[in-house]
């Protein structure tokens, strides 16, 4: 390592004038084959929804973005990402940034009809039952249900970056 | 406990900050066996970034009012290479310190002429450049009396993920420095000062604009999530 990194600083509560549209909540079209509609809430350690946080989702197919709303809810559609079992059960790299995180918080959410695999990753297997949860999705109507608890009973496990 | 972090980030858990009390996780982060760095995505597919969309003194119809200026620099990572068609988005209040967002509640005017948001795509060279007027300082409510430095917000998003950015640069001399807890969150001296751009006499344009020079240095594509600690 040669020259030192530009360190992180928090987005604010204000970054929807600068993050708005240019990478969006559809990674694919919805209705296009394999489109999943992945929702979910962002909470704090006080059980309150977190009107101010911007989720982004990785994966080799592309990244989506979406910011909370007033009930610190978000939507990305995207699909499966099909990068074979090098990388482990399939999931999506999710990172978490919000008025209050001074870095961006990094985690991984894993399909709930992969339990195979997901009982054979490498990250997974590391976790308690408890915790493991925290990272599944949960199926529901229309889609998956993916709940980000940055504090408290609950909370999502977070890995370093 | 953890050794002392040799990271130049700042901790999540600041209580300084005081957004950061229900908001910090309270678990320890897990290290993930893989590299990171080796995750990419493709990168803005089909999107297009308007040739104007780096001014943001030319988005309405009449100028802005404050101290116009320029920020340029490059985008490079930590071996020192450039990394080129890295977008970056910034934003940032006005010249009177007030956001054109509905949520800020400052008692400052809006500028019907100031939008306050820009992108653009890094060149070969990793170079970027935007004109914008200098924010003005503004009041929160961390602590009483309390004052952001005028600074401007920067995200850098490129096809690897571990080079994700959101930070923010500052203007050098800014008294309010000592005060903030945001700044001082980062926790050595050369980092912080990292986040305060230079003024540029070779920047700054005769009769027209100030130049700001500050460059960004994002983590290699193939970082390891833990530093390079050789005892894991």
């Amino acid at each position: 390592m040669t020259l030192p990194l530009t360190p992180s600083q928090t987005v604010g509560p204000f970054f929807r004038i600068g993050l708005s549209t240019t990478i969006g909540s559809h990674v694919i079209g919805e209705g296009m084959p394999g489109a999943i509609r992945i929702s979910g809430q962002v909470l704090d350690g006080a059980g309150e929804p977190v009107p101010d946080a911007l989720i982004e989702t990785w994966q080799p197919e592309g990244a989506g973005r979406c910011a909370t709303d007033e009930e610190g809810h978000f939507a990305i559609v995207t699909s499966k990402p099909q990068d074979g079992a090098a990388n482990g059960a399939p999931h999506l790299d999710v990172s978490v940034f919000a008025r209050g995180l001074l870095t961006r918080l990094v985690t991984r959410m894993f399909f709930p009809d992969e339990s195979a695999a997901n009982d054979a990753d490498p990250v997974l297997r590391t976790l308690s039952p408890t915790e493991r949860a925290t990272l599944v999705a949960v199926r529901e109507e229309g889609g998956l249900r993916f709940d980000i608890h940055l504090q408290g009973a609950g909370e999502t496990v977070f890995f370093d970056r | 406990m953890e050794a002392p972090s040799r990271s130049v980030h700042p901790p999540n858990d600041f209580p300084g900050y005081r957004s950061t009390a229900l908001r910090a996780p309270k678990q320890p982060l897990r290290v993930l066996p893989g590299r990171l760095g080796e995750l990419t995505a493709p990168l803005l597919a089909g999107e297009t970034i308007g040739l104007l969309d780096h001014d943001l003194t030319r988005q309405h119809d009449g100028d802005p009012l404050g101290e116009r200026i320029s920020i340029s620099g490059r985008v490079l990572d930590d071996d020192g290479n450039p990394v080129a068609g890295a977008l970056i988005e910034l934003w940032q209040a006005n010249a009177a310190g007030r956001y054109a967002h509905l949520s800020d509640q400052h008692p400052a005017p809006l500028d019907p002429n100031f939008s306050g948001a820009g992108r653009c795509l890094t060149d070969v060279e990793g170079g970027y450049r935007f004109v914008t007027v200098k924010p003005g300082a503004y009041p929160w409510r961390n602590h009483p009396n309390a004052w952001r430095p005028a600074h401007v917000h920067f995200s850098v998003f490129t096809p690897a993920i571990a080079q994700r950015l959101v930070t923010q640069m500052y203007f050098p001399g800014d008294p309010l420095f000592d005060q903030d807890p945001i700044f001082n969150s980062v926790p050595d001296a050369d980092s912080r000062r990292r986040l305060v751009a230079r003024w540029s006499l070779e920047l700054t344009e005769p009769e027209w604009s100030l130049g700001y020079a500050w460059d960004i240095v994002v983590a290699g594509r193939d970082a390891t999530p833990l530093d390079d600690d050789p005892s894991e």
